[in-house]
């Protein structure tokens, strides 16, 4: 059935499928990203001390990330391929940028992964130790190289830059590859998410040893991981901690409707204050946290509803009149398309065009109340992943202290505290996309292309279905990953 | 001198390669399909699957990066095929996710599904994945119902620039019979290369006769099926870009592209040339077993070269039955000269890629699999 115009019901069963496939993606991608980082430090400690403890070590943890590393890879295919199907203006419209990373991703990711993984499982006996050390640390270099590529466009998406928009092509066109490859907020963005997931890894080997612990098995395999997992996950969160400051004041710059979400400011202004939970607020702390300057000036949703002047001058416009510039530019781009205009009046509409561009996505969307992502989802998301951030430091904080002081073995509160870690690593984890993905709702790309543009023109019920379908899929393979993975644990190393 | 003409047939050549690699590769999908077929028993069951499950990341892999590769340089071709021909592709993909975990989790206690619905999932996308692969391949030569208009951006209730010009989005690629026989020439194709990769990974004698007798049944129905698409492609019509720069059907035109591209042609002629070695010097000689890389090595030649011909020479590779000026041609569709260049610049990493691919697999493959290795191995599906 072809639609007349696109359905509601398309954009959210097309955007429940993305996020679907995105969340499961990240349940097992961070797991992947800091296992790689703990097994390859006890392989190198096995291959430096010649010690066979440490290979034994090593393999046990090689074999729970074999286990979580297939349905990281299953997903990950999902996603990329998604963009075509259930996202197909969006890459045509920006394919020219956003289809390098990809691309860059395969050739100089992918199969590094894939090639130096089985060399990695299967060439104990067939190479050499430093052969195999090497296959292992490329395993984990090939997956955090592939991470940055993703991140690389993703922030793309949070933030366009290096690229012109071509009336004659219909698309974004790159101009200035580095711009795209190092911008600022792909840096930052890189930085926190890939070490997000050696706390993850940090934080699952710290828990599965503390279960060692509490059920007095494995303890030398467990107090060696734990040491191992307490220093890599207590650098980890504090870079967490350090990149996501930053992050925080690239938002206020590039994104502030969602930094007024993560915050369900209505009102903004100087010394903003930043909401613990609902009712209690400490005086300035979001002018400081956005701005760095307590007297930092924080606009809230209506302030960029409305539009406002900043203390330093700048006129911010409405949302009104966004949407009005972008209407004369989506007019102008017609009649600059159109066969019957005549070549002055071309050049014309190009040049209003052109003038109008920064505000082209607006013209799509229906009223200005468009602009609000979900407030309550991304403020709660924000809470849960920065309280779970603070959680995870203290308990890996404490797990160090008296691991190192000999009586970690006696404080059975904090074992039990070190296993319920995993599952808060994962929800913040889950949390800090939402901030991200949820938060920048309507755009696809911040300012450039909201959803209702970006879509595949399907029918609905064919998205629903598929969504039902990878559904259930994900979540058979989730429940069979998890029960593989206890399986395994119960079991422990093998001699 | 780079011209922007150069780049996109550059990168026409890069997809296709890719194309070709992804063909040979599907011998792991060839194989999985035979693994209730040929395993008699649990330790022969194993063995092929411990000899797929060491490959199959490069399938895998390489198709991850023939889809990133089609993105970035023909942009337009994955937003028209991908979002149009949306159940041919989400069916390709779920096989696929079928198959990546069923490796790891077959053998695994506490699977959920049970050992034998892994397998099953591999057999399935062994079934699956090659025969659709093929139906979209041969939709580069029969055509897709699809409408592009790129001023279509200007509406803002209906921005869509690529449409599919019917409901059933990919699925009326089954209603083409010639999209059937290049599907399940692709199929037989996948089997023979995985028999002839069992051949040569496998050391097992009572495997071993099974297996000829396995390419011999799979080689005849390929050679029929691929015999007649390639007559059909070359006596057929093609979709071709005229003077005026109209797409037009044009009598012959693969013919004439193999013709008037000689090193096209005869590329094609020594990838088939190779194929039919490896096929037929395994069924006559007994003790050969290096078949894979003759018919392996044919097949990465003959897939490239069909896929230039689609693409070069003016021709529309993607071309539209319902709106002829709606076919993708390398020049329409394609990223701008700036990616294109830099993203060839970084295609140079490509060599070093293959490699360490190439060194990686020598180093593991060394010695065949035999049932002692899977007994005292350290690792094993």
């Amino acid at each position: 059935m072809l639609l007349n115009l696109i359905e509601p019901a398309l954009i959210d069963w097309s955007r429940a499928q993305f996020a679907l496939t995105a969340c499961y993606h990240w349940l097992f991608v961070p797991l992947t990203l800091g296992l790689a980082v703990v097994m390859a430090i006890m392989e190198t400690l096995y291959v430096i001390r010649r010690d066979p403890f440490w290979k034994r070590a090593a393999r046990f943890w090689m074999k729970l990330f074999g286990i979580n590393f297939a349905v990281g890879v299953a997903t990950g295919l999902i996603l990329e391929f998604e963009f075509g199907t259930n996202w197909s203006n969006y890459s045509w419209f920006v394919g020219d940028i956003f289809g390098a990373p990809l691309a860059i991703e395969g050739i100089v990711a992918f199969f590094m992964e894939a090639t130096f993984i089985a060399v990695m499982y299967f060439g104990w006996n067939k190479v050499s130790r430093g052969f195999h050390l090497a296959a292992t640390w490329l395993t984990g270099v090939g997956a955090t190289l592939s991470a940055w590529w993703i991140l690389v466009a993703n922030s793309w998406m949070q933030h366009p830059v290096g690229m012109q928009f071509n009336p004659d092509t219909v698309r974004n066109e790159m101009m200035d590859f580095f711009a795209v490859a190092f911008s600022p907020v792909a840096v930052v963005k890189f930085c926190h998410t890939v070490l997000s997931g050696w706390l993850t890894g940090a934080v699952f080997v710290a828990g599965v040893s503390c279960w060692y612990l509490l059920r007095r098995r494995e303890q030398p395999l467990a107090f060696a991981s734990l040491r191992i997992a307490t220093v890599v996950g207590l650098v980890a969160a504090l870079g967490v901690m350090a990149t996501g400051d930053t992050s925080g004041v690239q938002v206020a710059r590039h994104q502030p409707m969602k930094l007024a979400a993560m915050e369900g400011l209505e009102r903004g202004g100087r010394r903003a204050p930043f909401s613990l939970v609902p009712g209690v607020e400490v005086p300035g702390a979001l002018s400081l946290l956005a701005t760095h300057d307590v007297d930092g000036y924080v606009p809230g949703i209506r302030d960029l509803l409305d539009g406002y002047v900043h203390p330093d001058g700048t006129v911010v416009l409405s949302a009104d009149e966004k949407i009005r510039r972008g209407r004369v530019a989506l007019d102008a781009f017609r009649t600059f398309r159109a066969d019957t205009t005549a070549p002055a009046a071309k050049a014309e509409a190009r040049q209003r065009l052109m003038d109008h561009m920064p505000y082209f996505g607006y013209g799509y969307l229906s009223s200005p109340e468009r602009l609000v992502p979900p407030v309550g989802l991304t403020y709660w998301a924000f809470r849960v992943m920065v309280g779970g951030g603070m959680f995870l430091l203290v308990v890996l904080a404490a797990l160090l202290f008296f691991e190192r002081r000999g009586t970690l073995g006696r404080r059975r509160w904090l074992l039990h505290a070190g296993l319920w870690s995993i599952p808060v690593v994962y929800a913040a984890g889950q949390a800090g996309w939402i901030v991200a993905e949820v938060g920048r709702q309507p755009w696809a790309i911040q300012d450039l292309l909201p959803v209702e543009a970006a879509v595949s023109r399907l029918d609905p019920a064919a998205v629903q279905t598929t969504f039902f379908i990878f559904l259930v899929l994900f979540t058979v393979l989730l429940v069979a990953e998890l029960r593989i993975l206890c399986r395994a644990v119960r079991k422990g190393p093998e001699d | 001198m780079i011209t922007y003409t150069f780049l996109q047939h550059y990168w026409w050549f890069l997809v296709s390669l890719l194309g070709g690699l992804l063909v040979f590769l599907l011998f792991v999908q060839g194989g999985n399909s035979l693994i209730f077929a040929l395993g008699r028993d649990e330790a022969e069951r194993s063995l092929l699957i411990n000899s797929t499950g060491r490959k199959w990341e490069f399938t895998f892999t390489t198709l991850v990066t023939f889809g990133g590769a089609f993105f970035a340089s023909f942009p337009l071709f994955y937003s028209t095929s991908f979002g149009g021909a949306y159940w041919v592709w989400v069916l390709i993909l779920l096989s696929f996710v079928l198959q990546a975990v069923a490796y790891e989790y077959q053998s695994k206690p506490g699977n959920v599904l049970g050992r034998t619905t892994y397998r099953r999932f591999l057999v399935a996308n062994g079934f699956v994945g090659p025969f659709l692969l093929g139906v979209a391949v041969a939709t580069f030569f029969t055509g897709s119902a699809f409408i592009v208009d790129k001023g279509a951006m200007g509406d803002s209730l209906v921005p869509v620039i690529s449409r599919w010009a019917n409901g059933w989005h990919g699925l009326d690629a089954l209603a083409e019979p010639w999209n059937w026989v290049l599907g399940l020439a692709v199929f037989f194709l996948a089997r023979v290369l995985g028999s002839l990769y069992f051949l040569n990974n496998i050391d097992d004698a009572g495997l071993q006769p099974r297996l000829r007798r396995q390419v011999l049944r799979d080689g005849v129905p390929f050679v029929v099926l691929f015999v007649g698409f390639v007559g059909r492609v070359l006596l057929g019509d093609g979709y071709a870009v005229d003077a005026d720069g109209h797409i037009v059907l044009t009598p012959y035109k693969y013919a004439l592209n193999l013709v008037q591209m000689p090193a096209v042609g005869a590329t094609f002629l020594v990838g088939v040339a190779l194929v039919l070695h490896g096929l037929l010097r395994t069924l006559w000689k007994p003790g050969f077993r290096r078949g894979i890389w003759s018919a392996g090595f044919g097949t990465v030649l003959a897939v490239t070269a069909l896929l230039l011909a689609a693409g070069y020479n003016g021709t529309a590779y993607y071309p539209s039955t319902v709106s002829p000026g709606s076919s993708l041609t390398i020049a329409n569709s394609s990223s701008s000269y700036f990616t294109l260049r830099t993203m060839a610049w970084v295609s140079l990493l490509i060599p070093v890629v293959v490699a360490y691919i190439a060194y990686a697999w020598y180093a593991i493959d060394r010695q065949s699999l035999t049932r002692k290795e899977l007994e005292k191995g350290e690792h094993k599906y």
